[in-house]
């Protein structure tokens, strides 16, 4: 059959599964409707909810605006699916294009959509996870969990890993007047994500809001008490924090064991996907029949050397399943690429913290408008010789600006030396990403593979 | 009633704040914190935000009547050509 007729019948009676049944699984489900979708569509995802929003886990809900059991999304319009909720997929046969799942089933598709995204990385040590009072941050169970703990109140929460998700828990706990201590491995909270000099400002910040935050240190183990309730952390440097409730915020995994032996391009860093959301399969050739979109997927990016770039942010996972379900059911030509700049936002201790780009590739930095010392600032970050990022604290309204010079390929140093004739930003410094051979949790972007303009291999830490 | 806030486009205006102070509060300076679901009774301040807003960054369902009321299909529909 010739491409438009495929095309054409495909839209009008073809079926279509989608394994994820979150927030890129969604969207991805509305856009195909919006698009004239007709025939079949099967949504399969092994939690037991309808497709809620996770930021709010640790922002509204910590803080006690908004029910855990309630961040379910808003839908843009039906989708007249059939959900399967709560069962896993387990495996996928790509020659006879069926997905088994957990209940013994086999569900035969046209079109796949992989959008597992990614779980929480538990505590290493086993016995010590299973203490009472240790938990992780992800799903809405787990919130529930946490907050039914955090009402108590507990004497002290102690957060381990000071990235997004680690820096807002411990934001939520002071703001519930909760003693928190946070131990992090780095030299401060968010280097991974927005290298040491960000790092800085975000240690006072958390410090001045009275964390006891201890950084350059590892937890070396959690100790429970006779009842199996979690009592202290050991760190490292020989001390030890009596807690009664432990957060891990060590960062995240891919669900990609599901596809192990599928022939699918699948691993640990995700599934390699091209800029039109076409899954690899494991001998690096394009899928017509298979995509993939959200936190799971890792794709290359013009704006960054081909690349490719997996990003855990919630605006990917929009922008990625629009495009992914606008290509599966069209026709060669009117197929679309993902060319979304990453952005971010973080709400903590007050400060609304976003970025633009991807501030992990930089090695210099440019403050360009407001202070540092009033945390209240916009870096810009460079790589050779372009702006590839920018961050903003308290200062939102200037980054679509940032975001126009990384997607030009704006020069670095800015020309401007700065916008508000502040000192602090005359010039630019290192960045200071902590070295990437030295395994952190931190990055919510991960660079991966090799970019074909330099041929080096960037390392990208598959375990804590 | 359910609605979302896409926060990379948000940029703090507080206007929903403002129009439904239940729902939508500020959290220091230009950080919005909302609540994902809103009361029945909270649901013209919420319509007037969604409308107010002046990026368009809110999400809310049901606000015609119909249980997927389709407040931002359309718009999104020709946001997504
Ligand atoms: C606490 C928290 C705070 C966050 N805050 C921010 C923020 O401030 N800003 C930001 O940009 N992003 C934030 N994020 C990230 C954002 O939520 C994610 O980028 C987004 O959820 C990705 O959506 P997704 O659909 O790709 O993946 P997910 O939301 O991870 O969904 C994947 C779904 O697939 C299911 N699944 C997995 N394996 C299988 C299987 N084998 N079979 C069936 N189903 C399966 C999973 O259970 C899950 O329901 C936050 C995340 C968390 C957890
Ligand atoms: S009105 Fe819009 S931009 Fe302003 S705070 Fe509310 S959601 Fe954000």
């Amino acid at each position: 059959m010739p491409a438009e007729e495929f095309h054409e019948w495909l839209r009008r009676e073809g079926r279509i599964v989608i394994v994820g049944a979150s927030l890129a699984g969604l969207r991805a489900a509305e856009t195909l409707r919006a698009e004239g979708f007709a025939g079949s569509l099967t949504m399969i995802g092994d939690e037991p909810y309808e497709p809620y929003d996770r930021p709010p886990l640790s922002k509204a809900v910590l803080l006690g605006k908004a029910s855990p059991d309630h961040t379910e999304l808003p839908r843009r319009r039906e989708i007249d699916a059939t959900w399967r909720l709560g069962v896993a997929a387990t495996g996928l046969d790509m020659a006879a294009k069926r997905v088994r799942v957990a209940d013994g089933d086999e569900v035969p598709y046209d079109r796949l959509l992989i959008a597992t995204g990614v779980r929480a990385r538990p505590w290493p040590k086993e016995d010590e996870a299973q203490l009472d009072g240790v938990f992780v941050l992800r799903t809405r169970d787990d919130a529930v969990r946490l907050q039914r703990r955090m009402k108590a109140p507990p004497r002290r929460v102690f957060v381990i890993g000071a990235g997004f998700t680690g820096s807002e828990i411990a934001s939520a706990c002071r703001d519930q007047g909760i003693e928190v201590t946070v131990a992090e491995r780095a030299d401060a909270p968010l280097v991974g994500a927005l290298g040491g000099v960000i790092g800085t400002v975000a240690a006072e910040l958390q410090r001045d809001n009275g964390v006891d935050l201890r950084t350059g240190v590892m937890v070396t183990g959690l100790e429970g008490d006779s009842t199996g309730r979690v009592r202290a952390a050991h760190l490292s440097d020989g001390s030890t924090v009596e807690t009664d409730v432990v957060v891990v915020s060590l960062g995240a995994t891919r669900n990609t064991d599901w596809l192990a032996g599928s022939g699918l391009g699948a691993g640990p860093r995700g599934i390699a996907c091209d800029a039109g959301c076409r899954a690899f399969d494991f001998r690096g050739i394009v899928t017509d029949d298979i995509y993939v979109a959200g936190d799971v997927a890792r794709s290359p990016h013009p704006l960054f050397g081909y690349q490719f770039l997996s990003l855990e942010h919630w605006g990917n996972a929009v922008a990625q399943a629009e495009v992914a379900a606008h290509n599966m059911i069209s026709a060669g030509a009117d197929r679309r690429p993902h060319l979304w700049v990453p952005a971010f936002w973080s709400s903590q201790f007050g400060v609304n913290i976003k970025s633009v780009g991807v501030p992990s590739l930089g090695d210099e930095i440019m403050i360009t408008q407001g202070s540092l010392a009033e945390r209240r600032f916009v870096g810009v970050y460079g790589y050779q010789g372009r702006v590839i990022a920018a961050v903003s604290f308290d200062n939102t309204r200037w980054l679509e600006f940032y975001q126009r010079m990384i997607e030009t390929g704006a020069p670095f140093p800015v020309d401007f030396p700065t916008v508000d004739r502040r000192p602090e930003g005359r010039k630019p410094v290192p960045a200071d990403f902590p070295d990437p051979s030295l395994p952190t949790h931190g990055p919510t972007v991960t660079l991966s593979g090799y970019s074909p303009a330099d041929r080096h291999l960037v390392f990208t830490p598959a375990r804590h | 009633m359910r609605l979302v806030v896409d926060l990379n486009k948000c940029q703090g205006y507080a206007q929903c704040a403002f129009l439904a102070p239940d729902v939508f509060a500020m959290h220091g300076e230009e950080s919005l914190v909302y609540s994902p679901r809103a009361e029945q009774e909270q649901r013209d301040g919420v319509a007037r935000a969604v409308a107010a807003c002046p990026v368009q960054a809110i999400t809310a369902e049901g606000l015609d009547g119909a249980r997927h009321g389709l407040a931002e299909a359309g718009r999104e529909a020709s946001d997504a050509r």
